[in-house]
């Protein structure tokens, strides 16, 4: 296929899979910042804008959100995921379902109907709800329309591996203090909880896990778990099989995408997760984001995006 | 059958839209309308007459919501350059189908094949032996100073001789027999994709209607367009031929129709980055590497396909590709250089063109054009303004353009100005009485002008997908039909078989 539709499409998956994860860590800074202690209360904020992958934005709450969900200057925002995933839909239009254009199209037209100027909390919980029903439809309609062919498997890696990335950062950002202090603590932690909450994820633990929530474990399920779909391993082992499935004529060029994804598949798939964040979880995990950005960049160099 | 005026304050559940005005007051007489005067409705829409009698009042407005929407989800806009406002426009639709006799079809599909016949011996013969030049029908001036004539062309054959493999000719109609063509579009004619939906809307709003009506089917167009492109490989190509259709990108006012089209004949839709040059062949790149190209159906202007060639600073273009072309190892549609048959200068000659390549007596008219070259004619331009339409030679779309009798008195003292600086760049011609068809307007049903725009293309042989692409202008009195001036679109049909005629 046209490198340029591939890339139009992944890229799209990208996006919208961004935007999910943007409104997911909105919704948890809200409900969490309405929990805690007042004095703790913007630092929910700030964790929230160090998950996405932002430097700090000085600034209230209100900043925060507008900041995360409508900023056009923001290439990441709600609202630029968006709109830059409409217009890689629409550079590959011959590439889509008319149900993935729809549901593409359809929410970029939706979207008009949000007033970003009078977001009070009822607005903004409205707002995000609609942004995951929309990303879920997406993710749904391509999953039963689109033709298992190689524009399904840009779409897929697209997908999982900016979901790889997600979880990457979320566990970066809000547990890597936590795992650093070893002992077991007497409560459920409030980060761990936090991490649960935006991943949607408190029965999903439940099931694996009995007794209080601690870092450990949580970051066992985002990292390890193979039935947690939003576990990079469960990513890495989509991304595995996609690539290994792309049409090829010319080997050695995709080698050493193929190389990375397949090594960090079988470290997650083999490893434990003491392994995995080591004595320095902070610098573990930045080590993990930078490979499945390096990832990233040898995808596009391979396939020729 | 009587038609009393109704409007569109009907009672619920009445049925009975009858046209209200003429919309032209005094002009009316002199007016031919399609549908024919009340009473005397001609035969071709004797169905469509007796389907608005039936429709519900409530329901136009319901179905036009309807037209609307489908047209938004799928995406077909229009982009109007220099503009404010929404970038992403539709353009109007209108319910009431244009219908045209299978007789009246045949007798213009025969002008239609005369005339891009006689183009194309036109556009050859300028590129090699230039004996209409030498047998003094053509002035040289006209051909060899004009900005669309390639020098680049010179000597070079293109795949069987063909360089408008599609063309748009746009016809005017004034009376039941009296067809002119306005213009011939032979560099990349757009609009097709709007006679392609327009009638997928029509089929899904109105089910019934063509239960009724034999409508010759347009949906095999894009078949027909992807026959002719293959058909036209270069002679060097082996086993099938891989066909592209090269786009400018999203920001391209056609983009729809690109992808559109691309989606339709199963074919790439590529940008120029996507397309490499080396040792003058030319690839695509995809995930597998480099794909060969055989045949280019090319969206993008000549100015802009070669840096190398042409403009360097074209951005949307692909290095090399010119010289790929002349090598023979792509083929291009249109061909480069196709743009001097659309010239409004060149056209005045094209019955002569048809004489004297074809042997044959044109069965398409040209409208009667007054060459402001010539002194003579230019004076009496000048003298008739405010009667006739001038129009810029090398425009399109509608742009620079002067309709006499609707111009003001700043609008016609400007034109003045400019015949009398350049006469040479500009023609004009009388003021058609433009044909009507009756359309919805806020009011009810009224009569509003229209033209056609069929399209005619040439690879192996000459196909024409009975119909076209009708355009309204949607403002009463107005002639002027070009989207970016606020025209509509209508759904064309061409009868399978004829009713009989009345006496």
């Amino acid at each position: 296929m046209l490198a340029r539709t591939a890339a139009n499409l992944y890229w799209m998956a990208r996006y919208l899979e961004r935007a999910d994860y943007t409104a997911r860590l909105l919704q948890g800074a809200m409900h969490l910042s309405a929990v805690r202690a007042s004095g703790d209360r913007e630092r929910e904020w700030q964790a929230a804008l160090l998950a996405s992958g932002h430097p700090p934005v000085a600034g209230d709450s209100a900043r925060i959100v507008h900041h995360l969900a409508f900023a056009a200057e923001n290439p990441s925002s709600i609202l630029s995921c968006l709109a830059v995933a409409r217009r890689n839909a629409r550079a590959v239009r011959t590439a889509l379902t008319v149900d993935m254009w729809d549901a593409v199209n359809g929410t970029w037209l939706e979207l008009r109907g949000f007033d970003p100027a009078r977001m009070d909390e009822d607005a903004l919980t409205a707002f995000l709800d609609w942004v995951k029903a929309r990303t879920g439809l997406f993710h749904g309609v391509y999953a039963s329309t689109l033709l298992r062919t190689d524009g399904f498997r840009f779409t897929r890696l697209g997908q999982f591996l900016e979901r790889a990335d997600n979880s990457a950062r979320l566990l970066a950002a809000r547990l890597a203090p936590a795992l650093q202090a070893a002992a077991e603590p007497t409560l459920d932690d409030p980060d761990a909880l936090a991490v649960l909450r935006v991943v949607g994820a408190r029965r999903a633990y439940r099931v694996f896990y009995k007794g209080k929530v601690t870092p450990r474990a949580v970051a066992e399920l985002l990292a390890l778990r193979p039935e947690f779909p939003r576990s990079l391993l469960y990513c890495f082992e989509q991304i595995t099989q996609q690539l290994g499935q792309i049409a090829m004529q010319d080997p050695p060029r995709s080698a050493e995408c193929k190389r990375l994804a397949q090594q960090m598949d079988a470290q997650l798939r083999f490893g434990q997760i003491d392994d995995l964040i080591g004595a320095d979880p902070a610098a573990r995990l930045g080590e993990l984001i930078q490979r499945i950005d390096r990832i990233g960049g040898h995808l596009a160099r391979g396939y020729c995006f | 059958m009587r038609r009393k005026a109704l409007t569109a304050g009907a009672r619920a559940g009445q049925a009975g839209w009858v046209r209200v005005g003429t919309g032209d007051g005094e002009m009316s007489a002199a007016v031919f309308d399609e549908m024919g005067p009340a009473g005397q409705t001609r035969a071709p829409y004797a169905l469509v007459e007796a389907w608005l009698k039936a429709l519900p009042a409530e329901q136009v407005a319901l179905k036009r919501r309807e037209a609307e929407a489908w047209f938004r989800r799928i995406g077909i806009t229009f982009a109007v350059y220099s503009e404010g406002g929404d970038p992403e426009r539709l353009i109007p639709f209108d319910l009431i189908p244009r219908v045209l006799a299978q007789a009246e079809w045949q007798r213009l599909q025969r002008g239609l094949e005369q005339r891009v016949r006689a183009l194309n011996a036109f556009i050859y013969d300028v590129y090699h032996e230039r004996e209409i030049l030498r047998a003094g029908r053509v002035p040289e001036a006209l051909i060899l100073g004009n900005p669309q004539y390639r020098p680049e062309m010179a000597g070079f054959d293109p795949p069987r001789r063909v360089y408008t493999h599609i063309a748009g000719i746009d016809l005017v109609r004034t009376g039941p027999d009296q067809y002119y063509v306005l213009e011939d579009n032979c560099r990349t004619p757009s609009g097709v994709s709007y006679m392609l939906e327009n009638r997928e809307v029509m089929l899904r709003l109105f089910p019934e209607l063509f239960r009724h009506a034999a409508v010759a089917p347009v949906a095999h167009y894009p078949d027909e367009l992807l026959e002719t492109l293959r058909s036209v490989a270069p002679v060097h190509c082996r086993g099938e031929p891989t066909v592209v259709l090269l786009s400018p990108g999203i920001h391209n006012s056609a983009y729809y129709e690109h992808a559109f089209l691309a989606d339709e004949m199963g074919i790439e839709l590529v940008e120029g980055a996507d397309l490499v040059v080396q040792d003058d062949v030319c690839y695509m790149r995809t995930t597998a590497g480099l794909a060969r190209v055989d045949v280019i159906y090319r969206r993008i202007d000549d100015d802009y396909l070669d840096p190398l060639a042409f403009r360097e600073d074209s951005l949307l273009g692909v290095p090399g590709l010119y010289f790929a072309y002349r090598a023979g190892n792509v083929n291009l549609c249109n061909a480069i250089g196709a743009g001097i048959a659309d010239d409004k200068a060149v056209y005045i000659h094209l019955p002569e063109m048809v004489r004297f390549y074809l042997g044959e007596e044109p069965l398409l008219a040209n409208v009667p054009t007054h060459d402001c070259r010539k002194p003579e004619e230019l004076a009496y331009v000048l003298e008739h303004l405010d009667e006739l339409v001038v129009k810029a030679v090398h425009g399109s779309g509608g742009y620079g353009m002067l309709v006499g009798p609707h111009a003001s008195a700043a609008q016609l003292s400007e034109f003045r100005s400019l015949l009398r600086a350049r006469p040479q760049d500009y023609i004009a011609q009388p003021t058609l009485a433009l044909s009507t068809v009756p359309t919805f307007v806020e009011q009810g049903i009224a009569p509003r002008h229209v033209d056609l725009r069929p399209f005619v293309l040439m690879g192996d042989r000459v196909r024409i997908v009975p119909g076209g692409l009708t355009r309204v202008a949607l403002r009463e009195g107005s002639l002027v039909v070009n989207s970016s001036q606020g025209g509509g679109t209508k759904d064309t049909w061409v009868l399978q078989s004829d009713p009989e005629e009345p006496r």
